[in-house]
C-alpha cells in the first residue's frame, strides 16, 4: 500500500492505495466522493467524467499515480443548490434526467465545454457531448440545458 | 381494471400511510423508482388527494419490511395500478380525518375541507389538522375508491423528488452505498448461459494478491476483498485463466431467423378469423420480417449488496420487484420467507429485467460464507452486456389480400420468439443466474411469456388495431434457450408493430394510397384517429412530406400502435435521412395515455423513449459466436451518441378524467415503424431486418 497525495477540489488529501487503481476508484472509495460514476471501466461511456487540470477525462482507467501535481475536480465541487452552477440551474429548470446516472459525467463534461466554449451552437454541443453516453434518452433535455446555461453566461 | 389490484392486495389504508404529529405524512408504496419518475407522479396524487403540501409528504423507502406488495414495477401500469390504489387509501384517510375533526368541533363533516393540512370550516376555521389528529384517528380500515372520477382540472406538475441529489452529485445510488466493514466481490462469468467451470490452473491462483479470497460453489466462481481494486484486478486475472467448457453451442447468428423458426416451439393464436378464398379483385401481399437480439444495456453496472448473521438475510438491490426477488431468494435457498429482507436502493435505468436481480442473488449467495460481514457485488461491463437476460430475437411472417377498394383481409401474422419474462419466481424457478452455477442449485428454464391479462410477451401488440376483413394472428415461443431472455421496455410490441406498420406501408403501396390515409380508412376508434391525425400535422404530413420527398435520400414515415391493445393510444412520424448510414433528423410524437398525471412526467417517458426506440431500431443487436456472445462492450454493442440524437417532438393528448394509462413504453414499436417507412420514403428500399444499418440495407437492395 502506498499513500499518494492528491489535489482534489481545492484541497491536498491522501489517500491509501496501490499503483494502478482507478483515479475513480480513489474517488469514491477513498475520498468519498460518489458522484463521478462507474460505467464501463473502459474509457467509453463518460460516466466516470472529471477535470484534470480543467480538462475532462474519464476517470476510470486513468491510474492513479498520473494525475502527479494536476488539480482535479468532481461535480461535488461545483455547485451547491444554494449556489448552483449556471449547468445545473439549467438542469433543474429543464427537469433534464430521466435514471440521473449518467448526469455528474455529463455535466462536467458540459461545464468545460462551455467555458472554453461560450453560446455554442447545437450541432457543437452535441459532438462535444459524443464522449458521454445517455441510455434513458435524455439527450434532447441535456442539449437544450447546456444551450440555455450557455445563455445564461455560463462561466 | 375494476379494482386496483395492488389495493386488492393491500387492503389496509395503513399499509399505505401513516400520518405523524407534526403534520408529515409517510407513504409507502410498492413501486420502485427506476428513473421514470413513479415516486414524484404518486406523491403528486397523494398530496392532491390529502390535500397536503407536497413537502409534508415523504416515500418511504420501498422494502418488504413495511411497503405494500405491489409485485413488479413493469408493464407501463404504476401509475394507473399504485395510483388508484394511494387514491383511494388517500381519498379514504382524508374522510376519516374530517369526520374526527367535525366530531371534535361539533359540525356537519361535509362541511369541512383540508386545505394545506389544515382542517377548515367554511369560513375558514381551522378545527384540525392531519398533524392534531394524528394519534386519534385509526387508518386499519379498508381504503374504499373514490366514487367519482379523477378530478380532471389541471395541477401544476410536481418537479422530480430525485433530481437534485443527481444533478448536485450527492451519494443515492445503490453503486454509491456502503455498509460498515463491507468486503468487495466481483464474480467470473462463462462466455455463455450454460457452461461449466471445468478448471481454475493453479498459476491463476498463485497470481492473486493474498488478501483476495477465492469462492467457488459449483459452476459459480467469485472473488472477494477489503478493497475493490483488489477484487477487481483478481477478477480480471483469473477470468483470463480459467477454463470453461460449454455445454450447449450457440446458434449462427447469419440464420437466426431460421434458427427461430425450426426450433419445438409453443403456439398460441391470438387471433383467429379465417376466411377461405380470396375475392377476385383482391391483390395477395406476402413479407417477412425480423429482428436480433436486444440488451437493456444499463449506463450503470448491476450492484447488490447483502448481509447475513446467521438468520436474518438482508439485501440491498435496484430490482424491480422486492417481493418476487425476496421470495426468489429465500426458495433457492430453503429459507423462511420472514428470514429475507429486500430493500430497494435506486439504480439506473434498466428498461425492463436486467442484471439487478442476479447481482442480488450473487451478493446474497457470497453474504452467507462472511461470517456476517456486508458484502457488495458489482457486475462489470461485459457481463451487464452479455450475462444478463437479453430481449429475445423475433422473426414474423405477414400476408394479405388488398383490394382494389383498399379493403383489407386475410391477415395472416406468424411470429417466432423466445419467451419475454424469466423474472424471478418464473416457471417455477428462482430464475438466478448463479443458482444455476451453484452447487444443488436449480439450472435457468426457458423463458415465458406473459399472460392475456398481462399484455402478453411475444405476442404483445401482434392483433393489429386495424379493421379488417379477417385477422389470424399466432405466436410461436421457442422452447429452447441457448441465450438468455426476458423483459425488456414494450417487450414483443417493439418488434410486432415494426413488422405491422410496415406491412400496413406495403399494403398502401400495393393500393396506391397514402399510407396516412389508408390507415385513416382502417381505423374506427376516435382516439387513434386524433394521435395519428396530430402526429401527421405535427410533422407537416402532405406538404412537407413532398418537400422532404422532392430532396434524395430523405423520407417521411409513420407508425402507430395502442400499447398492448388496451393502454395509451401513440403515433410516430420520422423523417429519415439515408446517405453512408440512416440517421433519424426528427421524430413527431403524438401520444393519449388518458388523464395526465403529471404533464412534464409524460413528456419525458415518451422523448426518452422514442430516443431509445432509434438506438434499437438504427443500430442495436446482440452479436455472438458459436461459443460465446462477443458484443461486451460499447465499440461492440453501440448505443446512440448525442449527435446522432433526432429532435423529438411531443404532442400530448390530455383525456381528464378518462382512465390513467401508462407512458413509458407506447412509443417503442410506433417509433420503429415510422423509421423503417420513412427509410422506404428516403430510398425506395423495404429492408424488413432490424437495425436499420448500412449492412442491412445494401443487403436489401441486394
Amino acid at each position: 500500500m502506498t499513500v499518494i497525495s492528491l489535489r482534489v477540489n481545492g484541497e491536498q488529501v491522501r489517500a491509501d492505495t496501490e499503483p494502478g487503481t482507478p483515479l475513480l476508484t480513489v474517488l469514491r472509495n477513498n475520498l468519498g466522493l460518489k458522484a463521478a460514476k462507474f460505467g464501463c471501466g473502459q474509457s467509453s461511456c463518460g460516466a466516470c467524467t472529471v477535470w484534470v487540470d480543467g480538462r475532462p477525462i474519464y476517470s476510470c482507467d486513468f491510474p492513479v499515480e498520473v494525475v502527479g501535481d494536476s488539480e482535479i475536480r468532481t461535480l461535488e465541487s461545483l455547485g451547491t443548490e444554494s449556489e448552483p452552477h449556471p449547468l445545473q440551474q439549467a438542469f433543474l429548470d429543464g427537469q433534464v434526467g430521466q435514471c440521473g446516472y449518467c448526469l455528474p459525467g455529463i455535466i462536467m463534461r458540459a461545464a468545460a465545454f462551455l467555458r472554453d466554449h461560450p453560446a455554442p451552437r447545437r450541432a457543437d454541443v452535441a459532438e462535444a457531448l459524443d464522449p458521454n453516453l445517455c441510455r434513458c434518452g435524455s439527450h434532447q433535455r441535456i442539449i437544450d440545458a447546456v444551450l440555455r446555461a450557455g445563455r445564461a453566461g455560463a462561466p | 381494471m375494476n379494482r386496483s389490484a395492488s389495493l386488492a392486495a393491500n387492503p389496509l389504508i395503513s399499509s399505505w400511510l401513516a400520518v405523524q404529529e407534526d403534520g408529515t405524512v409517510i407513504l409507502r408504496v410498492g413501486k420502485v423508482e427506476l428513473g421514470q419518475g413513479i415516486h414524484t407522479a404518486l406523491t403528486q396524487i397523494a398530496t392532491r388527494e390529502l390535500g397536503l403540501p407536497p413537502g409534508k409528504l415523504v416515500v418511504a423507502p420501498v422494502s418488504t419490511a413495511g411497503s405494500p406488495d405491489e409485485g413488479f414495477t413493469a408493464g407501463s401500469l404504476s401509475t394507473q395500478v399504485s395510483g388508484a390504489a394511494v387514491r383511494a387509501a388517500c381519498a379514504t384517510a382524508r374522510r376519516l380525518f374530517i369526520e374526527a375533526a367535525a366530531a371534535k368541533a361539533g359540525v356537519p363533516a361535509s362541511s369541512l375541507s383540508v386545505i394545506d393540512g389544515d382542517i377548515r370550516t367554511p369560513e375558514g376555521e381551522i378545527v384540525g389538522s392531519y398533524g392534531s389528529l394524528a394519534g386519534q384517528v385509526d387508518l386499519g380500515f379498508e381504503a374504499a375508491e373514490p366514487s367519482q372520477e379523477t378530478d380532471g382540472s389541471a395541477q401544476p406538475d410536481l418537479q422530480r423528488l430525485d433530481l437534485p441529489d443527481k444533478i448536485f452529485g450527492r451519494p443515492r445510488f445503490i453503486q454509491d452505498l456502503e455498509l460498515p466493514g463491507m468486503l468487495h466481490a466481483r464474480v467470473i462469468r462463462p462466455p455463455l448461459l450454460r457452461a461449466v467451470l471445468r478448471d481454475i490452473p493453479a498459476d491463476a491462483r498463485m497470481r492473486l494478491a493474498p488478501s483476495v479470497q477465492v469462492v467457488r460453489d459449483g459452476d459459480f466462481l467469485a472473488v472477494l476483498s477489503e478493497r475493490e481494486e483488489a477484487a477487481a484486478a483478481a477478477a480480471d486475472g483469473l477470468s483470463q485463466r480459467v477454463i470453461w467448457e460449454p455445454a450447449e453451442e450457440l446458434p449462427d447468428q447469419s440464420r437466426l431467423a431460421a434458427w427461430l423458426r425450426a426450433q419445438p416451439s409453443e403456439t398460441s393464436v391470438l387471433a383467429n378469423e379465417r376466411k377461405d378464398g380470396r375475392e377476385r379483385d383482391e391483390t395477395l401481399v406476402r413479407a417477412s420480417y425480423s429482428r436480433g437480439l436486444l440488451a437493456h444495456a444499463s449506463i450503470a453496472t448491476s450492484c447488490a449488496l447483502a448481509r447475513f448473521d446467521g438468520r436474518l438475510l438482508e439485501v440491498w438491490s435496484h430490482t424491480q420487484g422486492i417481493y418476487p426477488l425476496r421470495d426468489a431468494i429465500a426458495g433457492a435457498f430453503g429459507m423462511d420467507r420472514s428470514d429475507v429482507v429486500v430493500r430497494h436502493v435506486e439504480g439506473a435505468g434498466c428498461y425492463g429485467h436486467n442484471p439487478a436481480d442476479d447481482a442480488a442473488f450473487d451478493a446474497a449467495l457470497l453474504a452467507r460464507r462472511t461470517e456476517g460481514r456486508p458484502v457488495r457485488v458489482l457486475w462489470d461491463r461485459a457481463a451487464e452486456l452479455g450475462s444478463g437476460p437479453l430481449a429475445s430475437a423475433m422473426t414474423a411472417d405477414v400476408s394479405a389480400g388488398i383490394g382494389a377498394d383498399g379493403s383489407v383481409s386475410n391477415w395472416t401474422y406468424d411470429v417466432w420468439s423466445n419467451g419475454y419474462t424469466s423474472r424471478p419466481g418464473y416457471a417455477g424457478n428462482p430464475g438466478l443466474l448463479a443458482n444455476g452455477y451453484r452447487h444443488g442449485g436449480r439450472p435457468l428454464p426457458a423463458s415465458v411469456d406473459p399472460s392475456w391479462e398481462a399484455g402478453l410477451g411475444s405476442g404483445r401488440n401482434a392483433v393489429p388495431a386495424y379493421t379488417f376483413g379477417s385477422a389470424f394472428v399466432a405466436t410461436h415461443r421457442v422452447r429452447s434457450m441457448p441465450i438468455r431472455t426476458s423483459a425488456i421496455r414494450s417487450l414483443g410490441a417493439h418488434f410486432n408493430v415494426f413488422a405491422i406498420e410496415s406491412f400496413m406501408d406495403e399494403l398502401a403501396a400495393a393500393a396506391g394510397a397514402d399510407p396516412l390515409a389508408f390507415r385513416l380508412a382502417l381505423l374506427d376508434d376516435e382516439r387513434a384517429r386524433a394521435v395519428i391525425s396530430a402526429a401527421a400535422e405535427g410533422a407537416g404530413w402532405g406538404q412537407r412530406r413532398e418537400a422532404v420527398a422532392a430532396r434524395a435520400d430523405t423520407g417521411l414515415g409513420l407508425g402507430y400502435a395502442r400499447y398492448k391493445n388496451a393502454g395509451a393510444y401513440c403515433a410516430a412520424v420520422a423523417e429519415v435521412e439515408a446517405t453512408e448510414s440512416v440517421r433519424v433528423r426528427r421524430i413527431v410524437v403524438a401520444v393519449d395515455v388518458g388523464h395526465v398525471v403529471n404533464m412534464d412526467g409524460v413528456r419525458n417517458q415518451i422523448e426518452g423513449g422514442a430516443v431509445q426506440a432509434v438506438s434499437w431500431t438504427l443500430k442495436e443487436q446482440v452479436r455472438f459466436g458459436l461459443d460465446g456472445i462477443t458484443s461486451l462492450n460499447w465499440e461492440t454493442y453501440p448505443v446512440l451518441r448525442f449527435s446522432e440524437t433526432p429532435h423529438v417532438d411531443v404532442v400530448v393528448i390530455n383525456r381528464p378524467g378518462l382512465p390513467v394509462a401508462g407512458a413509458g413504453e407506447c412509443v417503442a414499436g410506433p417509433v420503429a415503424g415510422a423509421i423503417a417507412n420513412g427509410l422506404f420514403a428516403a430510398i425506395g428500399v423495404r429492408v424488413r431486418t432490424l437495425p436499420l444499418t448500412a449492412e442491412n440495407v445494401v443487403q436489401a437492395i441486394g
